[in-house]
């Protein structure tokens, strides 16, 4: 059984069908990845998994079990974590305060460890704990985003747009983290416009176009997939 | 010595020796120093106000302050609705309103209730049901956001005075009610000459008493609300101030945190009703009208949103020049234009009118501070930030950090 599956999506913004039946899994370990161009419905697959938003048709299931109804918090208590679109770090908190937010939804206490992994992971956020958000460059106010979502320890972290309005050199250093924090255990939902690097790091991708998933294979076939490369990779 | 200082000079040390080691303690820790200050006058103000400042600033100086003091007690709730949560809440008399008639209710004998308890009880029970209301009026207001729940909370701040003024039959509709239980106790008292304490009720004309009742429920008000915004609901309430998305994102209850703050706001005027009630021995809808929140209001937005001694001293400033100094500094300045005698200084101050012009000398004060210090007199940390985020590096981040900052951030990190 799959960590998260999602079967026959339908979700709307008034009258707008945003989704048209979306079904996706994620497995226990994986880096997953949701590629496609602006508008054909992959913020809104993470926020209808999230609960931001709730599909009208289809189930989402975390580990078995039903959470397509549930209000977010719920969601995020049951370990599903996100970094959401456009980062939305708290500006007026400091960093420090904004990973403390981060582990809101925790009851067991200690965060310590939680805190000091994350800015091992992030060394640059370390430098500046007592910053305020909103003075912090975009690259660190997206590594901000991804370790708060982290502090929550979440089994599913869900990353909407890491990349988005990066300099290169900070969208490498993006991935690498993503990859490092797979490693450690972290079972990620990737949602990309760079395709190029998204399916360098994960192992599987869903290809979006219109609010239907159109592709769906390894990252490494999906690179060689002529439609891919034509559409999303720039090659001809 | 330096690294010690004194606490308690030794026996004949001079006077001057031991104001010297108030100073430099004070100067270590300036904000102690002012907090011990501003105690230390709230604590000895009334026994100074008929010997000392009566004669100058009217007798009715500490009725006046009391009142204010009613109304300040009011904007520390609302700022937990406004500052704390970023809910703007135009109608927050209707909770004034209802902790005041809960006081009358409970306690007067022209309440429709089959029982009566005295006001030590109706005081806590007022706070209660304070809260309740802030609940069932939430309620239906929590999925609207910015404007559109200005003008449903300003619609309720019209509706509540208005039930009470209509249901005739419970209410006394505009005649009111009257009396109210007052505040009781025990007072020392000289009797045959031996002391005795009796039962002692709180009278109209019992100013000082009154004083320190105030005092004392603000200053719990204020513990318990300092102790709030430092709580688990504190931080979920400037969590979802600063981006519901993100709060919810975090796991925070939005629902929930909203109507707690809707509740404990309100609860608070609770505490203020049932005074204000039991103060003026009368309550009437007309008490209760729009004015009352917009000064409210306008205390919090001079003093400084979010922080809680900014909202005390704006709340004094702003409630004072209402109550007490527009009317002395008009008096005054007719005096002096009596004094002069010069034919156009002395017609002109003779004009000048400041009672009339109150709330014109409201609106330019509020449009100046918009213009020159949009974040209040004493901002918290956060508004000032929200309010200077141009000015990199803002006040609150040391100097150091911005040094290292264009240090350490390569050419293509900036974004």
């Amino acid at each position: 059984m799959a960590l998260l599956e999602a079967t026959d999506l339908h979700t709307y913004y008034g009258h707008i069908h945003a989704l048209k039946g979306i079904s996706l899994h994620v497995e226990e370990g994986e880096i997953v990845t949701l590629i496609g161009a602006n508008g054909a419905g992959k913020t809104t697959t993470l926020k209808s998994i999230s609960g931001l938003l709730h599909p009208r048709r289809g189930t989402i299931t975390l580990a078995g079990r039903r959470i397509d109804q549930m209000p977010p918090h719920e969601i995020v208590g049951l370990g599903i974590g996100q970094a959401p679109e456009g980062r939305r770090i708290f500006p007026r908190m400091t960093v420090q305060e904004n990973l403390e937010m981060g582990a809101f939804a925790r009851r067991d206490g200690s965060i310590k460890a939680d805190m000091e992994r994350v800015l091992t992971l992030f060394p640059r956020l370390k430098e500046r704990t007592n910053q305020l958000g909103g003075t912090l460059s975009g690259g660190e106010q997206q590594m901000l985003a991804i370790g708060r979502a982290l502090m929550a320890r979440p089994r599913v972290l869900l990353l909407d747009e890491p990349s988005m309005g990066l300099a290169p050199m900070l969208v490498e250093l993006i991935f690498r983290t993503i990859v490092e924090i797979n490693q450690q255990g972290t079972t990620i939902l990737l949602v990309e416009q760079n395709a190029l690097m998204a399916l360098n790091v994960a192992r599987r991708g869903y290809v979006l176009e219109t609010g239907t998933i159109v592709l769906h294979d390894t990252a490494a076939n999906l690179q060689q997939n002529e439609m891919v490369q034509k559409a999303y990779l720039g090659i001809e | 010595m330096a690294e010690h200082p004194v606490r308690f000079t030794p026996p004949g040390a001079s006077p001057f020796g031991v104001l010297q080691t108030l100073l430099r303690e004070a100067r270590a820790q300036p904000k102690r120093a002012w907090f011990g200050v501003f105690l230390a006058v709230a604590l000895v103000y009334p026994m100074l106000d008929r010997q000392v400042l009566g004669p100058w600033l009217g007798e009715h100086f500490l009725g006046s302050l009391n009142s204010t003091l009613i109304l300040v007690m009011l904007a520390l709730g609302l700022n937990i609705v406004v500052g704390y949560a970023g809910l703007l809440d135009l109608g927050y008399a209707a909770f004034f309103a209802i902790g005041g008639y809960t006081a009358a209710f409970l306690t007067s004998p022209q309440s429709p209730l089959p029982f009566r308890t005295d006001f030590w009880v109706a005081m806590p029970l007022s706070f209660l049901v304070a809260a309740l209301f802030g609940v069932i009026l939430g309620a239906p207001t929590l999925r609207l956001r910015g404007d559109y729940l200005a003008i449903v909370t300003l619609a309720f701040g019209e509706i509540v005075p208005r039930v009470f003024l209509n249901l005739e039959t419970i209410t006394h509709g505009s005649k009111g009610m009257n009396p109210i239980g007052r505040p009781h106790g025990p007072i020392p008292q000289l009797i045959d000459g031996s002391l005795q304490f009796g039962q002692v009720e709180l009278l109209a004309s019992d100013q000082e008493a009154w004083y320190y009742l105030i005092a004392l429920t603000m200053a719990l008000s204020v513990f318990l609300i300092v102790r709030l915004r430092h709580s688990r609901l504190g931080r979920a309430w400037m969590a979802m101030r600063e981006d519901e998305i993100a709060a919810a994102s975090m796991g925070i209850d939005l629902l929930r945190t909203k109507l707690l703050a809707f509740a404990m706001g309100a609860s608070f005027s609770g505490f203020a009703g049932s005074i204000f009630a039991a103060m003026l021995q009368l309550i009437d809808p007309f008490q209760f009208d729009f004015s009352i929140s917009i000064i409210v209001l306008s205390m919090i937005i001079l003093g400084g949103m979010g922080n809680v001694y900014g909202v005390l001293v704006g709340g004094l400033v702003f409630g004072l020049f209402d109550r007490v100094f527009a009317d002395r500094v008009t008096g005054w300045l007719h005096n002096l234009g009596t004094a002069l005698n010069t034919p156009i200084a002395s017609d002109f101050l003779k004009w000048v009118d400041l009672s009339g012009s109150k709330f014109m000398i409201f609106g330019l004060a509020l449009v100046l501070l918009m213009l020159l210090r949009p974040e209040g007199l004493f901002p918290s940390a956060e508004r000032k930030a929200e309010f200077h985020e141009a000015e990199e590096p803002t006040e609150a981040e040391p100097a150091e950090g911005a040094a290292a900052e264009l240090q350490q951030r390569p050419a293509g990190g900036a974004q």
